[in-house]
């Protein structure tokens, strides 16, 4: 449970660092190749994805799920820290309407 | 690039330019459910595995193997999509995933379908649906 918990907060980071890593690729291959944020974001999301094999192999759906979810609220706070894209009410009602899909989704699975 | 520079970006975004990222990474959560599926079907030879041999069986179990490797096409599409639209809208779309995971595990799986499963996939389409319409404007 934990280990999904924390790569969840850690797929969020990851997040960041893909879209640092976005608007730093131009024409030139060398913006791909040697593009560190990308390389971290992607570094992060493996670490993120062997937590998330590990802990959803066994363990309760139904608690599992909505903890993923919350990697979805992580990512408004981070937009907001370090793009300052706005928390808009839209946004949150979006979020929120997947974070309750997604815990019923959990329910459901018992 | 300084932070300062990424900062004001979001917000002169081209609307079409916009609209076209929301597109393209809500047909990636196609990508994302079939390759959770395969992730789903590996990670059952796993349960008694250590952190470490979770690792390696990324490479040795085929299943595995090919969901990571959709996941890398769609993380490559997602990279393209983020150098358009906000994080904040982008990332949580791929929750859509859940939808298409659900229905294969009902297809393929004869996993049981219930009315909280039924209710829940609503609900996300819902949530997927006010950030797609309401992220592409403005």
């Amino acid at each position: 449970m934990v280990l999904v918990l924390i790569g969840s907060v850690i797929g969020s980071v990851g997040a960041i660092f893909l879209k640092l890593g976005a608007h730093a690729v131009n024409r030139h291959w060398t913006s791909i190749a040697f593009n560190w944020r990308l390389a971290v974001g992607i570094g992060t999301y493996l670490v993120s994805s062997v937590l998330f094999v590990k802990g959803m192999s066994n363990g309760q759906l139904s608690v599992l799920f909505p903890l993923v979810s919350l990697g979805y609220v992580c990512t408004l706070a981070w937009s907001r820290l370090f793009f300052h894209e706005p928390i808009t009410r839209v946004k949150l009602a979006g979020v929120g309407l997947i974070l309750i899909g997604i815990t019923f989704l959990g329910l459901g699975g018992r | 690039m300084n932070p300062a520079a990424t900062s004001s970006e979001p917000h002169v975004i081209d609307p079409a330019k916009r609209r076209q990222s929301i597109l393209i990474v809500i047909c990636c959560t196609l990508l994302v459910g079939i390759s959770q599926y395969l992730i789903k079907l590996g990670a059952n030879h796993l349960s008694h595995a250590g952190l470490l041999s979770t690792a390696m069986g990324i490479f040795t179990i085929p299943p595995l193997f090919a969901g990571y490797c959709l996941y890398g096409v769609f993380t490559v599409l997602f990279v393209y999509a983020l150098r358009n639209g906000e994080l904040s809208i982008l990332y949580p779309l791929i929750a859509l995933s859940y939808v298409w995971v659900t229905i294969t595990g009902v297809v393929a799986f004869h996993e049981p379908m219930n009315a909280l499963k039924v209710s829940g996939l609503a609900v996300i389409v819902a949530g997927v649906a006010v950030l797609g319409w309401g992220g592409g404007g403005k």
